[in-house]
């Protein structure tokens, strides 16, 4: 019939190229991740793990990728569930719509403005490169993106359940901590640790608040080196050797990212299942 | 099998049919039997409709109406979970064949859906042409011609011609639900289903359209879904009685109507249950 | 007359004040930007924002962040360009033509390339990628159209055409995603309009489908390139980080420089004495200002669309 040919060619072509876009965006994430494993898997060694560079490991990166996370964690998810409580329970006025606006934007910046800034009104008046620099950069990042997970999970639960607390003679703000931020627990968790993987990979706002160091943790107000940022270094470098370090660091970065995403993702559905 | 068939007298009896398959209707359905996931909606549906008639179907909600008429042009098996058994003839042949591309049935067998729904984002003109575009169709005269004629014979013509190009849903209900008509007339079909056309629709257009509708028998076959009995008895040759997905009974419009054969039959004509 | 209970009172004051963090944050931010950078930009006026030099010894001080813009604005148009229509071929399939159980795993696989840290996609792409490019892509493009300006140039894979690869497979789990929730957002009504003219499964969606989600769909592409504008490490390890007029990028195998790249690479070298590191602060500047602009007009659109087809969220 007329064009009737061309047009189930085209729809079975196009039904080949869609597939065809799904494959090619899931070779590169199969590649890295065998890059990864295979590359960085013979760097993996207690010594590699636990020693200082002069030793040929990068012990003081992984102390200061968790050091990092710790501090971020305790300045960014109070910070960021609290504006997310904001946000959800007493947000529907116009201040709140415009604090939502930039907190969508804060989500959204070049991380390397994040460290711009934080080199400014920190490490300049500090004096040194610091832990606690590269801690509040980090936490800038953190606390627009849990804000705005602890608002989706808390517009999910029921009004009926607030009523039932307040029509009790329950406060309001008793209300909240008590009653509503457990019911929405599962989904506060998820966002948080989510986002504390997504932070903990971050490289450029490390670069000029924390500098990088040798040394292991030598204070709060001193250079430390991070994961991401050794990895970068090392790739730099024309050594073939060090070059294998950074492979190396990337699978530990890789494993602790990957695996906190997959191990919230199996948690929540199995909550979910049940 | 048991079947009530058409004499020459358009009276409906009672025959005995041993293995032989009756193929005088324009379409009919053989054993159909259909369900949504473990859903059993039609059981074993046999149904002939005649050529050039108007046939419509009748029954409470929720019997299976909608999916019978949606077994006619294969629109049932779009929707995910959905499965059917049996046959369905057009022309004598199996629409559901292995060898049988839907997009070919449906231009033979259109429909029009119970909530008016031009395309939005094209004009009135586009709407009625669209079907023929993709045939290959191109603008010129002879489309022209065959939008004219269509938008006519759907008696929409006077009262839009100056707007061609307006969109598609700037008019009021009665006429966007005429505007399909149109479109789906512009393909010639052999058939068209309607699924409770006039449901959405004020009295006035709800007149016209079953003005349109006896009206289009002399060129088409029409198959219309309806809850409103008294509009069956107006604008309906043949009634079929639908209940609980089993049909109940069938044969002449007048003879349905003032003298049911069957009990379950005359409980819903008379308003018993609804 | 009753009096609020002071302990709802002093909780919401706490939430408001931290809720207003993000706003507070951003202002610090583009104050810290503005003044940093005033001397560099009063300096050189216009020149910072028209010319290509980058001159740090002190004497001889001169700053045009051209250059880099343009590395910037051409990358991320790479990245639109092979990345968007990647995006969009992965939400049709997985909206309108895969099986149900293939959904969740292709979905997931998908985002989890949003997983990935920046700096790891920068390695593989210095070690891994930017070998295929060169033997798949340069090489090939190279012969056959080396004469033409923007081919030019030996292939070694540490230009603008890597770079620009990279960030398309970097902004493809936020393009596809939005561009799924658009299309699933369609009504149905639509479709089974489409279908009962007779219309294939592939007419349904590029006529219809596409069409009735365009705007939708603009908005996910422009949040893609908000991405691709803001995205550093990856960049700066495969761009090739050239400096001064030499950076910028008037061919695809030619080394260049992002504004974001640029910062990271020179930032803790900048020359004390000069008007580098304002230089630096202005570039991160109109690095800020073209991130804001570009999130905000794609927030608006998707907002507005998501909003309106999925009913009262708020």
């Amino acid at each position: 019939m007329d064009n009737y040919v061309y047009r189930k060619f085209k729809n079975n072509l196009f039904f080949v190229l869609c597939f065809l876009c799904v494959i090619i965006a899931i070779i590169p994430l199969l590649s890295i991740i065998f890059e990864v494993v295979v590359r960085g898997a013979p760097q993996l060694s207690l010594q590699f793990l636990t020693q200082p560079p002069s030793e040929g490991g990068i012990g003081p990166a992984i102390q200061g990728t968790l050091i990092l996370i710790g501090l971020t964690s305790l300045i960014g998810i109070p910070v960021g569930i609290m504006s997310g409580v904001y946000l959800a329970e007493y947000g529907n006025n116009k201040f709140a719509t415009w604090m939502r606006t930039f907190n969508d934007l804060l989500t959204e910046f070049p991380s390397i403005v994040v460290g711009i800034t934080v080199f400014t009104v920190v490490v300049l008046s500090i004096g040194s490169f610091s832990a606690i620099a590269g801690a509040l950069a980090l936490s800038i990042m953190l606390i627009p993106i849990v804000a705005r997970t602890t608002e989706e999970s808390l517009k999910l639960i029921p009004n009926t359940l607030r009523e039932a607390s307040l029509a009790l003679g329950v406060h309001k703000w008793r209300t909240t901590v008590s009653v509503i931020l457990p019911a929405a627990k599962s989904g506060l968790i998820t966002g948080t640790l989510l986002a504390v993987a997504r932070i903990a990979g971050e490289t450029a706002p490390l670069i000029m608040t924390i500098l990088g160091n040798q040394h292991f943790f030598l204070g709060f107000t001193q250079p430390m080196d991070a994961l991401p940022l050794r990895i970068w270094r090392s790739a730099l470098q024309p050594s073939a050797a060090v070059q294998a370090q950074g492979w190396g660091g990337a699978l530990v970065l890789v494993l602790i990212v990957l695996s906190l995403n997959i191990g919230v993702r199996l948690a929540s559905q199995g909550r979910l299942r049940r | 099998m048991r079947m009530l068939k058409l004499n020459s007298n358009n009276n409906a009896e009672e025959m005995l049919m041993e293995n032989s398959v009756v193929t005088d209707g324009k379409m009919q359905s053989i054993d159909l039997n259909a369900w949504f996931g473990a859903k059993h909606v039609l059981k074993n549906i046999n149904l002939s409709v005649k050529a050039n008639s108007v046939t419509a179907i009748i029954g409470p909600s929720g019997c299976g109406k909608s999916t019978l008429i949606r077994c006619f042009n294969r629109m049932h098996e779009l929707v995910p979970n959905a499965k059917m058994t049996g046959k369905i003839l057009l022309d004598g042949r199996d629409i559901y064949a292995n060898d049988v591309d839907p997009v070919l049935i449906r231009r033979r067998v259109g429909m029009v859906f119970q909530k008016p729904n031009p395309f939005p984002t094209m004009s009135i003109y586009d709407n009625v042409a669209a079907g023929l575009k993709l045939t290959g169709m191109k603008k010129g005269k002879n489309l022209d011609e065959i939008v004219k004629r269509s938008l006519e014979q759907a008696t929409l013509w006077d009262e839009i011609k100056d707007d061609l190009k307006k969109s598609g849903t700037s008019i009021s209900g009665g006429q966007q639900q005429r505007l399909c008509i149109a479109r789906a007339i512009a393909l010639q079909p052999e058939v068209i289903l309607m699924d409770e056309p006039c449901s959405a629709l004020d009295p006035i257009a709800t007149a016209k359209i079953e003005e349109l509708i006896v009206s289009l028998k002399r060129d088409y076959t029409v198959v219309i879904v309806t809850h409103n009995m008294q509009q069956a008895a107006r604008v309906s040759d043949f009634t079929a009685f639908l209940y609980l997905g089993e049909l109940v009974e069938y044969g002449d419009t007048n003879g349905i109507f003032e003298n049911p054969r069957n009990e379950l039959t005359e409980k819903y004509i008379t308003g018993e249950f609804g | 007359m009753n009096l609020k209970p002071s302990g709802d009172n002093l909780f919401k004051t706490l939430t408001t004040i931290l809720a207003a963090s993000a706003a507070i944050i951003l202002l610090i931010t583009a104050y810290t930007l503005l003044t940093g950078s005033l001397p560099a930009i009063q300096r050189f006026g216009i020149y910072f924002f028209t010319g290509t030099q980058w001159n740090p010894v002190v004497g001889r001080e001169i700053f045009g962040a051209l250059p880099y813009l343009l590395g910037t604005l051409v990358t991320s148009g790479i990245a639109l360009i092979i990345g968007v229509p990647i995006s969009l071929g992965i939400a049709t399939f997985l909206v309108e033509m895969a099986p149900k159980t293939f959904r969740v795993p292709i979905s997931y696989l998908v985002e989890l390339l949003a997983a990935v840290p920046s700096v790891i996609y920068g390695l593989w792409g210095l070690f891994v990628m930017r070998f295929w490019v060169i033997d798949y892509i340069e090489d090939p493009l190279s012969s056959l159209l080396g004469w033409f300006p923007t081919f030019s140039g030996t292939p070694f894979g540490l230009d603008v055409l890597t770079a620009g690869l990279i960030l398309a497979i970097m902004i493809i789990p936020t393009v596809s995603s939005v561009s799924r929730e658009v299309i699933q957002a369609v009504p149905d009504s639509i479709r089974e309009g489409a279908y009962s003219i007779g219309a294939t499964r592939w007419e349904v969606i590029r006529h219809w489908v596409l069409s009735y989600g365009r705007s939708g769909i603009f908005g996910a592409v422009i949040l893609g390139l908000g991405r691709a504008v803001g995205e550093t490490m990856a960049v700066t390890m495969v761009i090739g980080n050239a400096i001064g007029p030499s950076a910028v990028p008037t061919s695809l195998f030619k080394p260049s420089q992002t504004m974001s790249s640029l910062i990271a690479n020179g930032f803790l070298e900048a020359t004390p004495a000069s008007l580098e590191l304002p230089a630096y602060m202005g570039v991160g500047l109109i690095l800020l200002l073209l991130g804001l602009i570009i999130n905000v007009i794609a927030h608006v659109m998707v907002s507005r669309v998501l909003k309106i087809k999925g009913g009262a969220v708020e």
